[in-house]
């Protein structure tokens, strides 16, 4: 017998006496702005909020944010940045970026998270091994909480997704809050609807 | 083989004041930060009882979510293979990677791997494995298993590490600034990263609906492992299955929460399918888990979720340290986990335990954890696996318990011995009980006494 088959015939044996399974409510809960909470939430996992530029100029806004970054790598043709990445052929050739800019396709109020998937990120690594990450977040596209977001079901197609909240961060020595571990060192949410067309 | 003592293993680290008192605190502090989290969730009951529920459902149909798991996880293009126990696990691991020519393996945090000794395995047959997982690391590094099942070197300061680290990564001795150290593990652990042949991370949950595969951490190493290599393979034991991708919504809710007091880890990472040009690879590991979904009164121990929340409020946990279990899995989750293992071997643990209660009243999907250890105590009494001096107390409080003469003497002259005996005799390496604590006065009368003076004549 495979180990698969005994396996599973081992479990049959002895599974206990069938259970229900539960219906999941959403839990909603009257929000006044899904925005602020979003933005509070952010804040509290160590995330920045960066307000949208007045003249819409992205590119601007990020040479203010980072004055010292070298490399600007952009998934997202709102950002020009100064090296594509179409230009990456192996995920790590994004070792050296700077500033990753990528847009989200919508964010959690209750966690401060935001969803991107492989399409977003175009190489996975742009969230990981650049030092820092802009992401941009259409406001109207935030939902109240993770029931919600677990409930956009197509997004879940995606071969890759991830719920990114605030930058990487570890606390495990003598519990000292560290934001930077092995991923991103900072995180930034900047709040603006994509531009049509 | 040996019987671990968890009393002579807890003397150790209680030596160690300033360690213990760090410790404690730490790990409180935990606990009190999920309070807070929790108080905030006007639904936090009920989501308890609801993962409880989908958690029990899925243990009760097992089979068939597995089977559902694998067939969505293969039409996605990962590959799953089947380990009955730690050897089966390994070795799967080892083949997968010397087919591949794979000499370096970057790893997240699991406690299945550790579960199963699978570094020592690999590293005999040349295999380099990197701890990626901050925490994990240094206890790689110091040749020690995990201490806590989400913060495994929460037992060690930062005087510890940088004496690990500079024997290990060339950092500075005498520097132990934690930024310093943390930075310095980020640099030495990054080349790793862009050079692995293969990466490796367990799993929190496995959604039987679409093969996915979902890791929940902070550090952002778990995607830095898959990212990269181009062989990726997921350990994961069988009782990670759930049925449905909203199910994710109670679960995850609920992990960080009860973990670090945080509302959600840094990263939820849903792995799904290979990316393009690589390979995914998952196993599904028993060792041991079938047989427990047979025991009646152990199971539920199926649902834990390792958030740790048991570890952070137990008294004995906190004051006695993970590595004084000699398990993989430690504190009150770990008491009721390891003796299905080795009974034998583990028959002290469930006594490290003061059934106060406070596991199964912060544990997030309700485990009736201080039910078990006294059931786990019934099974070790009876199958005789007390130590000696135990039994022949246990002996004597039988009697004396079970008859009400014997009792009410036994009370009296206690009461009076107490005041009268000395302390030599009190305080001796005999009683274990006096070791730390002194007798509290005793009172002028004994209840019965008090009853029939005050009450009796009525």
């Amino acid at each position: 017998m495979s180990s698969r088959d005994d396996i599973l015939a081992r479990v049959r044996k002895n599974q206990p006496p069938p259970q229900p399974l539960p219906a999941v409510p959403t839990f909603d809960a009257d929000i006044d702005s899904p925005l602020d909470r979003f933005k509070g939430a952010v804040l509290r996992m160590g995330g920045k909020v960066a307000d949208p530029p007045a003249d819409g100029d992205l590119d601007a806004l990020i040479g203010r944010l980072f004055p010292d970054a070298k490399v600007v790598c952009s998934a997202t043709p709102e950002v020009t940045g100064n090296r594509p990445i179409a230009d990456a052929r192996a995920p790590a050739d994004l070792d050296d970026v700077d500033v990753g800019v990528v847009r989200a396709l919508f964010g959690v109020a209750e966690t401060g998270s935001v969803w991107l998937t492989e399409a977003e990120f175009r190489v996975n690594t742009l969230g990981f091994l650049a030092q820092h990450l802009v992401v941009l977040l259409d406001p109207s596209r935030i939902v109240a909480n993770l029931h919600h977001a677990y409930h956009e079901r197509a997004q879940f197609d995606a071969r890759y997704g991830v719920f990114m909240t605030g930058p990487s961060a570890t606390a495990d020595i003598e519990g000292v809050l560290i934001h930077g571990a092995q991923g991103i060192r900072t995180l930034t949410v900047v709040p603006i609807a994509p531009l049509p067309n | 083989m040996k019987r671990i003592d968890h009393a002579e293993g807890s003397s150790k680290f209680i030596k160690a004041k300033d360690h213990l008192d760090f410790h404690d605190k730490r790990l409180w502090d935990l606990r009190k930060k999920r309070d807070r989290e929790s108080e905030h969730l006007p639904e936090w009951e009920e989501l308890r009882s609801l993962a409880s529920a989908i958690k029990e459902h899925t243990l009760t149909h097992l089979a068939d979510y597995l089977e559902e798991f694998e067939r969505n996880a293969t039409r996605n293009g990962a590959h799953v293979h089947w380990a009955k126990d730690a050897a089966e696990h390994n070795q799967i691991v080892f083949d997968l990677m010397s087919a591949r020519n794979a000499r370096t393996l970057v790893k997240a945090k699991s406690m299945l791997t550790d579960e199963c000794e699978m570094r020592p395995f690999l590293a005999n047959r040349g295999i380099e494995v990197m701890e990626t997982d901050l925490g994990e690391r240094i206890q790689q590094l110091d040749d020690e298993p995990p201490s806590h099942i989400v913060v495994p070197a929460v037992h060690k300061l930062k005087t510890d590490v940088a004496r690990v680290f500079s024997e290990n990564i060339g950092t500075d001795p005498k520097n132990s600034d934690v930024h310093y150290l943390a930075e310095s593990q980020r640099q030495h652990t990054r080349p790793y990263f862009l050079t692995a042949d293969a990466g490796m991370t367990g799993a929190n949950f496995a959604v039987a609906e679409t093969g996915t595969v979902v890791v929940c951490t902070n550090e952002g190493n778990a995607d830095l492992s898959v990212h990269l290599p181009k062989l990726y393979i997921a350990s994961i034991g069988i009782e990670k299955v759930i049925p449905r991708i909203e199910h994710l919504g109670v679960f995850v809710r609920m992990l960080s929460r009860s973990a670090l007091g945080s509302p959600i880890t840094q990263l939820t990472s849903h792995f799904r399918a290979p990316r393009e040009g690589t390979e995914m690879h998952i196993v599904l590991v028993d060792n041991g888990r079938s047989e427990r979904l047979g025991m009646s009164d152990f199971w539920y121990s199926l649902k834990c979720i390792r958030c740790g929340a048991c570890m952070n409020t137990c008294p004995v946990y906190r004051r006695s340290g993970g590595l004084s279990y000699g398990a993989t899995y430690s504190g009150p989750i770990g008491v009721i986990i390891d003796p299905t293992f080795n009974l034998r071997k583990y028959s002290s643990l469930p006594f490290a335990s003061t059934l106060n209660g406070s596991c199964t009243a912060v544990c997030p999907v309700k485990i009736n954890i201080h039910e078990q250890i006294y059931k786990w105590r019934q099974i070790i009494a009876e199958r005789h696996q007390l130590p000696f001096v135990k039994q022949e107390a246990m002996k004597v409080a039988g009697k004396v318990l079970s008859n009400p003469k014997l009792y009410r003497a036994a009370v009296e002259g206690a009461g009076a011995g107490i005041e009268h005996l000395p302390r030599f005799l009190m305080y001796s390496r005999f009683n274990t009980w006096g070791k730390q604590r002194e007798v509290p006065e005793a009172p002028p009368l004994t209840f019965r006494q008090w009853y029939l003076k005050n009450r009796g004549k009525k």
